[in-house]
């Protein structure tokens, strides 16, 4: 039983309904939740995650986010992934402080699965969309101290069998988008991107191939968001979600698209747009 | 005058609480795991199709009960519950079923002894493995004994049986259809005062050839096919 601890059991054998996990966890091993008050008044400089968006298209959503993070000018990370599935039938994708953008999705993720478990069915979208804006809400001290986390957040409501984008602000806002969006330091130049090349009914490859030109736009744009890498083999992490749930693009799929792109730049000496 | 009380000696009182609690146990359907090459498969009598006998507590690890179902569900969640902390504090692969039975053992041990009424459950807690070989099967009692079982384990009304059923149809290295074919002969075998429904059948399986989450349940057309192949 030490194992476990008695504040675990105590907590796992409560008779109460609450299918929350982040509530279990702060009652039974509050160490192990991402910390909500802030111990210095210094602003921290830790590693950031920098551009991702997402855009629905005729079957669901791509998500879509660069390989780099950064710490001041210097790049912290050339390989980090900062677009994971939240469950079967959604993706969330980070910028912000990573560190803590990282634990959130994980604590996401464990919530999501949790309830499902619990109730015996999976949370509705938009029930999942609040979700994360609590979440967000909840960090919003940390944010205060320069550790701001703003996921993007997309998946496939099967419900509506439609894609849906939803996006958030610092202190937890939450926003629709039925296009598109993207966000990080690379975001501006993304969206401005995807403003051209997005249209209603995008078939699956024009929708990641628009992601991949848009993220490639963002690098040439802005330092911290990290352009694909042919010589290196680092790609965009690209993910769709749809009927079928979510799957990511597998970088054999990706290096065709990305060598096309990058070929365009050079036979022009242009961005792809 | 105000009566003496009673005496009533140790012994006795943990056999009149054993055979409420079996009586119980008697009193409802039951269930059956079954370990074979594609996974562990868990067939249940169950009329209800919302309120589950058998469930997912983590990646590869299932649960199954009978008894009274409001007893059993509260200690479903917490099996989740105890699953999803020790996942989320260390890894996903430091969930076993042995820490989880072992969590129920101490909880039925304790009602047994100490509440007014013990719990009227008995329960299975399964771990798929990388082969049959390495499976578990942890199968708790109504006053938190634990025995480590291998092949199959029947529970519930007709236990005794059953297993005398699949005694004589189980063998080691059955696929999931063969698995439920013999399932559900020996539950038929096991009260022949009734016909058996595959509608009624409840199914679920911890299926080896799944990535991540396992635990998978069949649906009832599934179900029937499967049946209707053996005749």
């Amino acid at each position: 039983m030490s194992d476990w601890g008695a504040d675990w059991t105590r907590a796992a054998f409560a008779p109460n309904s609450n299918p929350s996990f982040a509530d279990l966890l702060k009652g039974a091993q509050p160490q192990a939740m991402p910390p909500q008050d802030p111990t210095s008044k210094e602003p921290l400089t830790v590693p950031q995650g920098t551009t991702i968006l997402a855009l629905t298209f005729a079957d669901g959503v791509v998500m879509a986010g660069d390989r780099r993070a950064t710490e001041g000018y210097q790049i912290a990370d050339r390989y980090i992934v900062k677009v994971f599935p939240a469950d079967n039938f959604s993706a969330v994708a980070i910028a912000g402080a990573a560190g803590p953008a990282i634990d959130m999705v994980r604590l996401f993720q464990t919530e999501l699965e949790h309830y499902e478990k619990v109730e015996g069915e999976v949370l509705s979208l938009e029930g999942k969309a609040n979700k994360l804006a609590q979440m967000i809400k909840a960090n919003f001290p940390m944010a205060m101290q320069g550790l701001i986390v703003v996921p993007l957040f997309a998946g496939f409501d099967r419900r509506r069998t439609a894609g849906r984008i939803f996006r958030y602000d610092a202190v937890g806002g939450r926003y629709e988008d039925s296009n598109y969006h993207a966000t990080g330091s690379g975001g501006k130049d993304a969206r401005s991107a995807l403003r051209t090349s997005w249209f209603r009914g995008l078939s699956r490859d024009q929708a990641i191939r628009a992601a991949v030109e848009a993220l490639t736009v963002a690098s040439e744009e802005d330092v911290a968001t990290g352009g694909p890498d042919l010589a290196r083999g680092i790609f965009p992490v690209v993910a769709t979600v749809t009927q079928n749930g979510y799957e990511e693009v597998s970088d054999e799929a990706l290096r065709p698209i990305v060598a096309d792109v990058i070929g365009k730049i050079a036979a022009t000496g242009e961005s792809p747009t | 005058m105000s009566p003496m009380p009673y005496y009533v000696s140790p012994e006795q009182l943990m056999k009149d609480r054993a055979d409420y609690a079996r009586k119980g146990i008697a009193r409802g359907k039951s269930i059956l795991a079954i370990e074979g090459t594609d996974g562990i498969m868990f067939v249940a009598e169950n009329p209800s199709s919302t309120l589950h006998k058998i469930s997912e507590l983590y990646d590869r690890v299932a649960f199954c009960a009978v008894g009274k179902y409001n007893e059993f569900e509260n200690l479903r969640i917490a099996g989740v519950r105890l699953a999803d902390m020790r996942g989320y504090v260390y890894g996903r692969e430091d969930v076993t079923a042995k820490a989880i039975a072992n969590a129920y053992a101490q909880a039925l041990g304790t009602i047994f002894t100490q509440e007014m009424k013990p719990y009227e459950v008995e329960l299975l807690v399964a771990q798929l493995g990388e082969s049959q070989e390495m499976d578990e099967l942890f199968h708790v009692l109504y006053d938190g004994s634990v025995t480590d079982e291998q092949g199959f384990v029947a529970m519930g009304g007709h236990a005794e049986t059953l297993v005398t059923a699949m005694g004589t149809e189980y063998r080691g290295g059955m696929g999931f259809d063969e698995s439920l074919k013999v399932g559900a002969k020996a539950l038929s075998a096991s009260d022949p005062n009734r016909e058996l429904d595959p509608q009624k059948l409840e199914v679920a399986v911890l299926d080896r050839a799944l990535p991540r989450r396992t635990f998978r349940r069949l649906e009832d057309a599934e179900v029937v096919r499967i049946l209707a192949g053996s005749q």
